[in-house]
């Protein structure tokens, strides 16, 4: 396997692993979180480095795992206190970690693996020459191992605990009056999303992780609302991205990581445009037509109450109906000529007045 | 039963009732529609509340009851028609308005005391970047008294009941001194006892030539607590003096077929 | 003494020292706001909003005046944030995802704009990655006498406004029956925000950001109960650590002072919670002990069996 070979799969292995879990995060509303846990993992992870005495896979991801772990709880506690709100409690705390883990570094290993860069940035260009051995056999490159089976794991766990992670992401009452403890649920979704975290860290960097577990998962829930076809959806926008994120870094020389979360960004834009049931453009769209329905009803609703009060047949000017709805005259003028192109309307001698359509309209506006 | 009054729902309803002192409207308002998105919440609104008036706004969740209110405070954007608040514009009058929100709306471990909220009551006339003194500072302390929450005006408000919380933003509209005043159920999650002091506030107010304008939810205890109706859905379904407007039809009307429990209760005479 | 006398003679800890502290106060002060708006993790977001906004001034200018990053900077947060609004009120997302996905686009964005830059010939862009992570003890005097001035107009219309803010933060709807534009002193209040996080990437980082924005104010808001106390506490509070962090850090080799500015708030902020004696956990557990013992005792006394 050629090296751009290697950092291409990693990617889409990673985006992959990430976006996953994704759906779950959103619709739990845990979005930043996740942020949180992934820059709280680094003390941990320097820890685990002090305890094995070098860079070790496992004992680093069990450091950071720990250090997650310890995140959710604190926030959750200083939540519990009733003094600070979610977003406060998690501001006060990663960063407070963050800053541990930069103190940590900086004061014992600086110039060792473990460089601040990294951390924001990944180093997933080096992913061919982080190899993997056992037992003094080359199995590969690391990264496709990690990554590979951070897809396999996630897989297993969304298809243990679909039922319950669908259940309670959108009714924790009702899931927890069923038997299904939220909060065990809680800690297991948030123990996989750390060792996920720890994984990815070393690829693309702390921040971007942030952007493969939710950007590709808010894309999706844009474009669906079924729970299935948005975590499908999410893992296919985190592959896409990914490929074209790394066609991206080449073409113009920069950062892979970088490259891959701004695809993600280019497809989570793309969905917040032309998304056909939540883009903004069709929403724009929809509001111009229910408004000129709308206007056109008030006009018709108007016009049923002046025959009603006795002023029929002889029609309403564009002047009177101006004065009377407080419209512009413009309006006034396109709403009356679509009312007659809908046949709701017809002339009369001085201006407009119903046809038998739009009196038949009214009539059924009134019952309603 | 009660008497069958005309059912057109879009009958000129100010004109039609005989009040002994035409006094002007305090709130009028000409094809007011609303919508929220896509739907329309207040649809081509046709209604007169008199001055000196307590009037009750009743209708079934989703009637778009606060709504009309914030429509009439230009808190809202409104699609058509209009309102005027006092024989003049909104802008106009806002210095003769008084609004108690919900309670619900604001975060009451906001770091403030009573007295302070109810200060706030004088920002509208003191104007931008003027801060208050001594003078708006007393005029909080007579309104809190107004309302016997005098002993507690140093008492954060998270350390308030309900029913005092509730008390508190009647006193910051009290201090307003205006001549409207507009309030969304003030009497919800409140205690027979504060209920009680508040309709009794408002009596008075209304006594005092001012106008009330509640949105109200307790069919039970509307008819000895207001003396002027509107009942909406959407539509304005039928508006005037309390006891003529406060029929079975109408509110048959204005809640559906939802409301077979209320039919039952009318015809058993609960209503009179 | 030393480190006193350091503090007014030592001309690179002096202009680290009084930056830091402006930061705190800054931060500390509109960051109550954000807080008190439940708009505490803005902060955080508008911090790495603002990476791409630097690098693009950047390139446009090619100058690496502070004053021209910062107003990259600022220009890119005010982007996100009007993205951010606008997004949660026209579609399903959620403020929480908006936040993040904001958050992290625009910093992916960023990380792509550097390394480009790094890789461009004739364009050294060293400088520019000490946005990321903060780099306190390369602040100048003329940096110090930015950061004075951009935070004495923030507090400036602070204390101009106090009343507009407090009334916009504790109920907007009674603002807005007022006749009060609210959309328009919330975009004010933001910008506000945006000035203290542009001062905040150069001292302390986009990461840690997020802490100088809620910290202050979370620590302050224990020992009181009203705003016109709170906010210069917050303010105090968030200078202190500002300058702890600094003298901490020149202690000994290699302690990088933006963290140690977070971790001297951090500290604040768990002694608050702990100790202050209106709010604090401590005093309320040996009030509600107190309440027990008035509670039993008296039964118990009586030898009351119940």
């Amino acid at each position: 396997m050629t090296p751009s070979m290697v950092i291409l799969l990693t990617g889409v292995l990673c985006a992959v692993a990430c976006s996953l879990l994704g759906t779950f995060l959103i619709l739990r509303r845990m979005a930043m979180m996740t942020d949180a846990i992934s820059h709280a993992i680094l003390p941990g992870l320097v820890a685990g480095y002090v305890i094995a005495g070098g860079s070790n896979l496992l004992v680093g991801a069990a450091g950071a795992a720990g250090a997650a772990m310890l995140t959710v709880t604190l926030v959750e506690a200083l939540r519990r206190t009733g003094r600070l709100d979610g977003g406060a409690s998690i501001g006060i705390v990663f960063p407070a970690m963050f800053a541990l883990g930069t103190v940590l570094v900086t004061r014992y290993f600086a110039g060792v693996h473990l460089d601040t860069d990294a951390i924001l940035y990944g180093n997933i260009e080096f992913a061919f020459f982080e190899r993997l051995y056992l037992g003094g056999h080359d199995l590969g490159p690391q990264s496709l191992w990690v990554m590979g089976g951070l897809v396999a794991g996630n897989l297993t766990f969304l298809l243990l605990f679909f039922k319950e992670l669908k259940l309670t992401s959108f009714d924790a009452g009702l899931a927890a009056a069923m038997g299904f403890s939220p909060l065990v649920l809680h800690y297991t979704l948030m123990l996989v999303l750390s060792f996920t975290t720890v994984g990815a860290f070393t690829a693309v960097g702390a921040i971007l992780v942030v952007a493969l577990v939710i950007v590709a998962a808010a894309t999706a829930y844009l474009l669906t609302e079924r729970l299935i076809a948005m975590v499908a959806g999410s893992a296919a926008i985190g592959a896409g991205s990914a490929i074209s994120g790394y066609w991206l870094a080449i073409r113009i020389d920069g950062s892979v990581a970088g490259a891959i979360v701004t695809m993600t960004g280019v497809c989570f834009g793309l969905a917040l445009l032309f998304s056909p049931s939540s883009g903004l453009v069709s929403r724009a769209r929809q509001h111009r037509q229910n408004r000129r329905r709308f206007t056109l009803d008030l006009l018709i609703a108007h016009l049923g109450s002046r025959e009603r009060s006795g002023q029929p047949g002889s029609g309403a000017t564009a002047a009177q109906l101006g004065a009377a709805l407080r419209w512009p005259a413009s309006q006034v003028r396109s709403t009356v000529a679509r009312g007659i192109a809908e046949g709701m309307l017809t002339q009369a001698e001085r201006g407009v007045r119903l046809s038998p359509t739009g009196r038949a309209a009214v009539d059924g506006m009134r019952r309603t | 039963m009660t008497a069958t009054l005309a059912p057109t729902p879009t009958a000129p309803l100010a004109a039609a009732v005989s009040r002994p002192d035409e006094r002007a409207a305090a709130v009028a308002v000409r094809g007011l529609t609303v919508a929220y998105r896509d739907t329309p919440v207040l649809w081509n609104i046709d209604l007169d509340i008199p001055a000196g008036t307590l009037t009750a706004i009743i209708g079934p969740n989703g009637a778009g009851k606060s709504t009309l209110l914030k429509a009439l405070l230009g808190l809202v954007p409104v699609a058509a028609g209009t309102a005027e608040i006092l024989g003049g514009s909104l802008a106009a009058r806002r210095r003769r308005i008084g609004y108690v929100p919900q309670r619900g709306s604001v975060d009451w471990q906001f770091p403030t005391n009573a007295l302070d909220v109810v200060t706030m009551g004088t920002y509208g006339r003191l104007g931008w970047i003027r801060r208050p003194g001594r003078a708006e500072r007393a005029r909080a302390r007579q309104s809190l008294e107004q309302v016997g929450l005098a002993d507690f005006a140093d008492r954060q408000i998270s350390q308030l009941s309900g029913g005092q919380q509730q008390r508190v933003f009647l006193a910051r509209a009290l201090a307003q001194d205006a001549d409207l005043y507009i309030m969304d159920e003030p009497f919800a999650g409140v205690d027979a006892q504060t209920e009680r002091a508040i309709i009794d506030l408002l009596q008075t107010l209304r006594n005092q030539g001012k106008t009330v304008v509640c949105v109200h939810h307790d069919l039970e205890t509307a008819p000895a607590y207001f003396d002027w109706l509107v009942l909406l859905n959407v539509r304005a379904i039928a508006a005037g003096p309390f006891a003529s407007t406060f029929t079975a039809d109408h509110l048959r009307a204005t809640y559906g077929g939802a409301l077979t429990l209320l039919r039952h209760r009318v015809g058993s005479g609960a209503l009179s | 003494m030393t480190v006193l006398h350091d503090l007014i003679f030592d001309y690179t800890l002096r202009n680290v020292a009084l930056g830091s502290m402006l930061l705190g106060i800054i931060s500390g002060v509109l960051g109550s706001y954000a807080m008190l708006r439940r708009q505490g993790l803005l902060g955080d977001t508008l911090a790495h909003a603002a990476l791409p906004g630097i690098c693009v001034a950047f390139m446009l200018t090619g100058s690496r005046a502070t004053i021209v990053l910062l107003l990259g900077a600022g220009i890119a947060g005010w982007l996100g944030t009007m993205l951010l609004l606008h997004t949660v009120r026209e579609t399903k997302l959620s403020e929480d995802t908006m936040l993040g996905v904001v958050l992290s686009v625009f910093f992916g964005v960023g990380v792509l704009l550097l390394t480009m830059l790094q890789h461009w010939e004739n364009a050294n862009q060293a400088g520019l990655d000490r946005y990321l992570f903060g780099q306190a003890a390369a602040l100048v005097a003329a940096d110090v006498r930015l950061f004075a001035i951009l935070g004495a107009v923030a507090l400036l219309v602070v204390a101009l406004f106090a009343k507009e803010f407090k009334l916009l933060a504790f109920d907007p709807a009674f603002a807005g029956s007022l006749g009060w534009p609210v959309r328009g002193f919330d975009v004010l209040l933001t910008s506000l925000l945006i000035i203290a996080v542009v001062i905040g990437l150069q001292t302390v980082g986009v990461v840690l950001m997020a802490a100088m924005v809620i910290g202050p104010g979370a620590a302050a808001r224990q020992w009181t109960d009203r705003l016109h106390v709170m906010l210069p506490l917050a303010g105090v509070f968030g200078g202190a650590a500002g300058v702890i962090g600094a003298v901490i850090s020149v202690q000994a080799a290699r302690l990088p002072t933006g963290p140690m500015i977070i971790l001297s708030l951090t500290a604040i902020v768990v002694a608050s919670l702990l100790l202050a004696p209106r709010h604090g956990l401590v005093p309320e557990a040996i009030r509600r002990r107190g309440h027990h013992a008035r509670l039993v005792a008296p039964s118990l006394s009586r030898g009351d069996p119940a």
